[in-house]
């Protein structure tokens, strides 16, 4: 038996550990790369960002450890925790959005599907919002409408930029038509952080798409994704249903979107702090430069009457 | 508009007034063969199909409500555009490669005032729609919408945009080309424009595709028209996961003018004439014309900064949540 094949029939008869090692999966010590299937530490992972140490797969981060990720320690001053969101439309389909409310706010520990803040980001302050994939998929209604536009109205006014980190299924249909209307709302307040020439960045991370997509998504100064994040208008579903024939490989994915030119760059998320920190420098304002140093004028001689005789 | 010489196309529930109505008609020409007076009994029973005409439309669920709004023969933007402007010149293209005959614009005189009005287009006849492309914009009608709503900004020209769309195209094409980029565009531009925006839903408002030419001063819906975040039919396939759980949706998710209209989200409901505004576009043309023309009279007494300043506020105090003191 060479050693390949002893290789190969180790493999085939799994590891002999099996039971422990999905004891170590289910505690939480083990991660398994939903890409490459290769095991690794979580801790080992953590560190990396939960970017998988094998094949650079971009697993879920969620809004605390984002926040962790970009947010210089001890610096971070949560805004508008008490925001929650009510059930204006006594909307009901399979479950009451009253009762589905509860249950994601007691799985989740999260108000709702945005955490916003002030903080600082490799020493320079910034306006951050998340958005949180786990709560009702992202999902847009009032409560995440009215913590963004506060956060951007409140960069306006302290002259911040703003980083959004997106995660959204699009509009919460269970609030109706108020939510629809946040995407013009927060639409709105761009327009004036824009006006007072301040930098917004969006991060677009899987999923990105709906009504997410139609608004502060796709307002930035500069649009930066993660690696094969999905982004998106329209469901890929949808879009099948109305085309009828089988969509591109890379149909909707950061690349796709860098390709037709919807994304200024694609961004590993080790990588994303640094790469924020470098734009926003690159965008304060200098001192106007100073007046050339006299040496520079050496050996010009000023125009006078007589040269020009 | 002219539907007179049409065979009316009937939606279900109007079913009990079409009997009633062909039994009047029935018994004329039966009286008329016998040379008999039956004008009493004519005159009652068509003042109770009147009084039916009336109970029906006045007490219409939101699912059949969304029947009315979808109706073939209801009056489309450029009926209303050509039934209300003394002129109107279509302009074309969103001068980027393309020129989306779903959304559709062009300079107009509206009550002596030169103005920009635009719209979804939705097909008046099968062939129409399919060129059309069912009112469906692709990202050049939101690029061509954006273009004539700065060129009106540029010349002072209030802004009067119609609402009529299933929603923005969903295709392979839109989304290479951008859609959610297009509508967001629209979305953050429309702030700045300082020139009065009325906006008007004339049939149904289709989420981010109706939104994408929907942010202005005044909002405004007529009385059967619905508006809503996705349609009760993808509503239904998502939540209830079956689709022909639709009407329970379209009553979940608020869709009527008056709905709207007690969650603060629009100002003004424009009554239809009874049976619809396809069954008097006439009268629909004259009280839209009215409002239209109220409501511009009000806006063009602000300043251009007036008028961002509210539309801001406006959109603002939109949301309904809690909020505990820290």
């Amino acid at each position: 038996m060479s050693l390949f094949d002893w290789f190969a029939n180790r493999r085939k008869s799994g590891p002999v550990n099996q039971e422990r090692q999905e004891r170590e999966i289910a505690d939480g010590l083990w991660s398994k790369c939903e890409k490459c299937g290769v095991l690794a530490y979580t801790k080992d992972l953590r560190a990396n960002q939960m970017v998988c140490l094998e094949c650079g797969h971009h697993a879920r981060v969620y809004s605390d450890e984002r926040i962790r990720q970009l947010i210089d320690p001890n610096t971070w001053k949560p805004l508008d925790e008490g925001l929650t969101a009510v059930d204006p439309l006594k909307f009901r389909d399979r479950k009451s959005y009253s009762d589905r409310l509860r249950e994601m706010q007691e799985k989740t520990k999260l108000a709702d599907a945005v955490q916003t803040g002030i903080g600082r980001l490799e020493g320079l302050p910034v306006a951050l919002g998340v958005m949180d994939f786990r709560f009702m998929g992202g999902s847009m209604g009032s409560v995440v409408g009215e913590k963004l536009t506060r956060l951007i109205e409140r960069a306006t006014r302290e002259r911040l930029p703003v980083v959004i980190v997106c995660a959204s299924g699009g509009a919460r249909m269970q609030e109706g038509m108020l939510s629809l209307m946040q995407m013009a709302k927060i639409s709105g307040a761009l327009d004036r952080h824009r006006d007072a020439r301040l930098l917004y960045i969006p991060v677009l991370t899987h999923p990105t798409t709906g009504g997410v997509t139609a608004s502060f998504a796709m307002l930035g100064d500069i649009i930066l994704a993660e690696p094969k994040a999905t982004i998106g208008f329209a469901g890929r579903r949808v879009v099948e249903q109305t085309l009828r024939e089988k969509l591109p490989d890379n149909f909707q994915t950061a690349e796709y979107l860098l390709e037709h030119g919807f994304v200024d760059a694609i961004v590993p998320r080790t990588q994303l702090k640094k790469t924020l920190a470098q734009l926003i420098r690159l965008h304060q304002p200098v001192a106007a430069p100073a007046s050339p140093p006299v040496h520079h004028l050496e050996g010009i001689r000023p125009l006078s009457k007589t040269t020009l005789e | 508009m002219s539907t007179t010489e049409r065979k009316p196309i009937l939606l279900d529930f109007e079913k009990p007034l079409a009997e009633l109505e062909a039994r009047i008609t029935q018994i004329r020409e039966l009286a008329e063969e016998n040379d008999v007076d039956v004008s009493d009994e004519i005159r009652q029973l068509e003042s109770r199909a009147m009084q039916l005409r009336q109970e029906i439309f006045s007490s219409l669920t939101p699912a059949q409500r969304l029947q009315v709004a979808r109706h073939p023969r209801r009056p489309s933007t450029l009926d209303y555009i050509q039934a209300i402007t003394d002129e109107w010149i279509e302009l074309h293209g969103d001068r980027g490669g393309s020129d989306d005959p779903a959304l559709l614009g062009g300079v107009a005189r509206l009550n002596g005032q030169p103005v920009l009005m635009l719209g979804h287009q939705k097909g008046r006849d099968t062939k129409d729609n399919v060129a059309r492309n069912f009112g469906q914009a692709s990202p050049g009608g939101y690029r061509k919408a954006l273009r004539l709503m700065e060129h009106a900004n540029r010349f002072g020209m209030p802004i009067i945009a119609f609402i009529n769309t299933p929603g923005a195209w969903a295709g392979l094409d839109a989304e290479r080309l951008g859609q959610g980029e297009a509508i967001a565009y629209n979305l953050r531009e429309m702030f700045r424009f300082e020139v009065p925006i009325i906006c008007t839903v004339i049939g149904e408002g289709g989420s981010g595709g109706a939104l994408g030419i929907g942010v202005g001063d005044r909002l405004l819906m007529f009385e059967h028209s619905v508006y809503y975040v996705a349609s009760p039919e993808a509503c239904a396939a998502i939540l209830w996961r079956d689709a022909a759980k639709a009407p329970q949706a379209a009553e979940a998710l608020k869709i009527t003018a008056e709905d709207l209209r007690q969650l603060g989200l629009i100002d003004e409901i424009l009554p239809e004439p009874v049976g619809g505004a396809h069954a008097d576009p006439l009268k629909a043309t004259e009280i839209l014309r009215e409002a239209l023309v109220r409501h511009l009279s009000e806006l063009n007494q602000m300043t251009g900064q007036q008028r961002r300043d509210l539309r801001y506020q406006k959109f603002r105090a939109m949301g309904i949540f809690s909020e505990l003191s820290a």
